[in-house]
C-alpha cells in the first residue's frame, strides 16, 4: 500500500481508480492503444487481435478459476459453442456483430450452467473432470450435428458487419476486439466490487465457510460459471469472426488448458493476471518463431524443432511458476513498481 | 445379431480394459500415497514405451531385454519427476498440483518429439503370433498376450501390498498420514516409491499398449480414458481400478466397433457424467466427509 493513502471511508476503499496518477498512466495505455493499429504492420496488429480475444477468455476463466475456485477443462468447448453461434446467426439470419456477440454469450452461458449443474455435487477436481466431459460431449456435437454445425468441414461466415460497415481486414476487427476486451475487463473489475463478485471469492476460499455465512452456493456457483462462459463465448464469436471459419478442430482440449496456463501464469485470481498471462502465452508461441526463422540460415533444420520446444517451453512455464511464483506474473509487476515506488531508496 | 462377433469383440474389449485396469491401478497407487492426481500418466506410459522403440529397435537389444529396461527407464522418470516437480508442491492446492502434472505431460510429450520426431512408430513385434482362440472366439494375439502379461503385474501387486512391509507402508500412509509418520514410516520414501511403482505399472501397460496399436506422441490421449476409469471406480480403490478398467475398456471397444470409431469417447464420458451425478466418489470410492 503507497504510504499516506489511509482510506476514511467505504467508497474509497472500493474505488477501482485510488490515484490520479494511476488515471494518467491508464489514460496513456488506452491511447497506445488506440493508436497502435495505425503505427504497426499487418503482423503485429494480427498478434494484437489475438492477445484481445485471449484477454476475453481468460478473464472469462480467471473468474471461474481464479475467483470462484472452480478448475474448469472446458473453456475451449464454451468458446466453440460462442464461435458456432456467431456462425450459424451470421450465415441463417445475417445479423449484425453486436447481436451475434451477446447470443453467442447468452449461448455459452446457458451451455455454462448446464455443465455447472454437477457442482451441485461434486466439487474440486471432480468437477473438473465433469467439465472434461462437457468438452468431450461438445466436441462430438461439433462433429457430428452437421446440419447445424457442419461436421467436420466445419463453417465458414461472412466477415461481421454493422450499419452497412464490414469488418473485413485485421485492422478493423482491432477496433472490434480491443474495445470489447478492455470493456469486458472493466466489467470483471466491477463485478468483484458487489455482492455476487465477494460471494465467488468467500467459495473459492471455503465453501462450506460461504454457505454457513449464508451464500448459496449452487445459486452462486451457476452464476459463476455462466459469467466465466459468457465471456469464453464472446471470444468464441470474435475468433469465429477473426479467422471466419470455424471447425471442431479449432477448440481442441489443449486449447482449454492453453487458457488455464494463461490463468496460472498470469497469476489466479488477479484480473491484471489474466491479461498479462494471455498476452504473455500468446506472443510466446511467436517469439520463438521469430527465434526459429533467425537462427535457420545458421542451423538448418531448426524449424524441426521448433514445435517440440514450444510444448517443452510451454509445459516448463506451467510447472515453473507454480513451483517458483505461483500468484504469476502479476506478482512480478506488483514487485517492479513497489522497487520504483520509492526509487531511489531501497525501503 | 451376430453372437460371435459380439463375443469377439467383447473379447478384445475385455483383454484392453484388462490394460486400462494396470494403468489405472498404477493412477491409484498415486493418487492414494499422496492425494496426486495425475493427468501425465499417459505421457509416462508414452515415454516408456519410446524406450522401448529405443532399446529393441534403435539398438536393437532383444526385446526380452528392452521390456524391463524400457519399464525400468519409465518408473525412474516417475521418481524423478515426484523428486523433483511434485515434492515442492506439496501442501499446495489440488489445482495447482494438477496444473503442475498436465505442465511435465506437455514437457514430456515435447521431449518425445525432440528425440524421436513427431512421426507415427511401429513398435518391434514381440510378441507370439499364432492366432489365440477361446472356445470358437478368435482374439488378435497381441492383445491376449498384452492381457497375460499386464495380469500377471497386476497380481504382483496385489499380493506385494497385501503382504509386503512396503506395501503395508504404503496402505499405512494412504489411510492416515500422521499415524504412519508417528509410527516411524518414512512418508517421504512412501511417497516417492508410490510414484516409481505407479510410473511402473503405467510403463509397462504403455508398451503393450503401443506394441497393438503403434505409437506416435499424441499416444498419451490414452489418459484421458484411464480418467474416466479412476472416476468411475473410485479414486482411492484398487478395487474400483480393476472393476471400471475391465468395464470401460469392454465399453469403449464395443462402443467403436458398433457406433464407430467417433463414439468410442463419448460413450465412456457418458458413463463418467451419469456416475458423477449418482455417485460422485465413484462405485468403490470412500465418501469424504468435509468439516471446516
Amino acid at each position: 500500500m503507497r504510504i499516506g493513502d489511509a482510506k476514511q471511508s467505504y467508497e474509497a476503499d472500493e474505488a477501482i481508480w485510488t490515484s490520479s496518477t494511476q488515471k494518467l498512466w491508464l489514460g496513456f495505455f488506452l491511447l497506445i492503444l488506440m493508436v497502435f493499429p495505425f503505427a504497426v504492420d499487418s503482423y503485429l496488429l494480427y498478434l494484437g487481435c489475438l492477445v484481445g480475444i485471449a484477454v476475453i477468455s481468460t478473464t472469462g476463466l480467471n473468474i471461474l478459476t481464479g475467483f470462484t475456485g472452480l478448475i474448469s477443462l472446458g473453456q475451449a468447448g464454451f468458446m466453440g459453442v460462442g464461435a458456432y453461434t456467431v456462425a450459424w446467426l451470421s450465415i441463417n439470419t445475417g445479423l449484425p456483430f453486436p447481436i451475434t456477440l451477446v447470443l453467442a454469450g447468452l449461448m455459452a452461458a446457458a451451455v455454462g450452467i448446464l455443465v455447472g449443474l454437477p457442482s451441485l455435487r461434486v466439487k474440486g477436481l471432480y468437477l473438473a473432470i465433469a467439465t472434461l466431459a462437457a468438452s468431450v460431449f461438445l466436441h462430438f456435437i461439433f462433429a457430428e450435428w452437421e446440419p447445424v454445425t457442419g461436421g467436420m468441414g466445419g463453417l465458414s461466415l461472412e466477415p461481421a458487419h454493422l450499419f452497412g460497415l464490414t469488418f473485413q481486414s485485421d485492422f478493423m476487427m482491432y477496433f472490434i476486439i480491443v474495445p470489447l476486451a478492455v470493456l469486458m475487463v472493466l466489467a470483471a473489475r466491477n463485478v468483484f466490487r458487489t455482492r455476487i463478485g465477494r460471494a465467488f471469492i468467500a467459495i473459492r476460499d471455503r465453501d462450506i465457510s460461504a454457505e454457513i455465512l449464508g451464500i448459496n452456493l449452487l445459486r452462486y456457483k451457476l452464476m459463476s460459471f455462466a459469467l466465466s462462459s459468457f465471456y469464453a463465448g464472446v471470444a468464441g464469436g470474435l475468433f469465429a469472426y477473426f479467422y471466419r471459419v470455424v471447425t471442431p478442430e479449432s477448440f481442441p482440449l489443449s486449447m482449454s488448458i492453453f487458457y488455464l496456463a494463461a490463468v496460472i501464469v498470469g497469476g489466479m485470481g488477479n484480473l491484471l493476471g489474466g491479461i498479462l498471462g494471455a498476452a504473455f502465452m500468446t506472443l510466446v508461441p511467436e517469439a520463438l518463431k521469430l527465434l526459429t526463422a533467425a537462427l535457420t540460415p545458421f542451423y538448418p533444420n531448426a524449424p524441426v524443432f521448433m514445435s517440440p520446444m514450444l510444448e517443452i517451453i510451454f509445459g516448463g512455464l506451467i510447472v515453473g511458476f507454480l513451483i517458483f511464483e505461483p500468484h504469476g506474473l502479476a506478482e512480478i509487476w506488483h514487485r517492479i513498481r513497489r522497487f520504483f515506488r520509492l526509487w531511489p531508496f531501497r525501503n | 445379431m451376430d453372437w460371435l462377433f459380439f463375443g469377439e469383440i467383447s473379447l478384445a474389449g475385455l483383454a484392453m480394459g484388462g490394460l486400462y485396469a494396470l494403468i489405472a491401478l498404477g493412477f491409484v497407487i498415486i493418487y492414494k500415497a499422496t492425494r496426486v492426481i495425475n493427468f501425465a500418466i499417459g505421457e509416462i506410459m508414452m515415454f516408456a514405451a519410446y524406450l522401448f522403440l529405443a532399446f529393441a529397435g534403435g539398438m536393437e537389444l532383444s526385446p526380452w531385454i528392452a521390456l524391463p529396461l524400457a519399464v525400468i527407464g519409465g518408473s525412474i522418470l516417475g521418481g524423478v519427476i515426484e523428486k523433483t516437480m511434485i515434492r515442492p508442491m506439496l501442501g499446495e492446492s489440488p489445482i495447482s498440483v494438477v496444473m503442475v502434472t498436465i505442465g511435465i505431460g506437455s514437457i514430456l510429450v515435447g521431449l518425445v518429439e525432440f528425440i524421436w520426431t513427431a512421426d507415427p512408430q511401429l513398435l518391434p513385434s514381440f510378441l507370439p503370433r499364432e492366432p489365440v482362440f477361446i472356445g470358437p472366439l478368435y482374439l488378435a494375439p497381441k492383445i491376449a498376450y498384452g492381457f497375460l502379461i499386464g495380469s500377471a503385474l497386476l497380481i504382483i501387486y496385489l499380493l506385494y501390498f497385501r503382504f509386503s512391509r512396503g506395501g503395508v507402508a504404503l496402505r499405512a500412509t494412504a489411510s492416515d498420514q500422521a499415524a504412519a509418520y508417528s509410527m516411524g514410516i518414512n512418508v517421504r520414501r512412501v511417497f516417492n516409491m508410490a510414484w516409481v511403482f505407479g510410473s511402473l505399472a503405467a510403463s509397462l501397460a504403455g508398451v503393450l499398449v503401443a506394441a497393438t496399436g503403434g505409437l506416435s506422441p499424441q499416444f498419451g490421449i490414452i489418459g484421458l480414458s484411464v480418467l474416466v476409469v479412476v472416476i468411475v471406480g473410485g479414486l482411492d480403490s484398487i478395487l474400483g481400478a480393476l472393476v471400471a478398467g475391465v468395464f470401460i475398456g469392454w465399453l469403449e471397444t464395443v462402443a467403436g466397433a458398433y457406433l464407430g470409431g467417433e463414439y468410442r469417447m463419448p460413450a465412456t464420458f457418458l458413463v463418467l457424467a451419469v456416475i458423477l451425478v449418482i455417485r460422485p466418489y465413484g462405485l468403490f470410492g470412500t465418501h469424504e466427509i468435509e468439516r471446516v
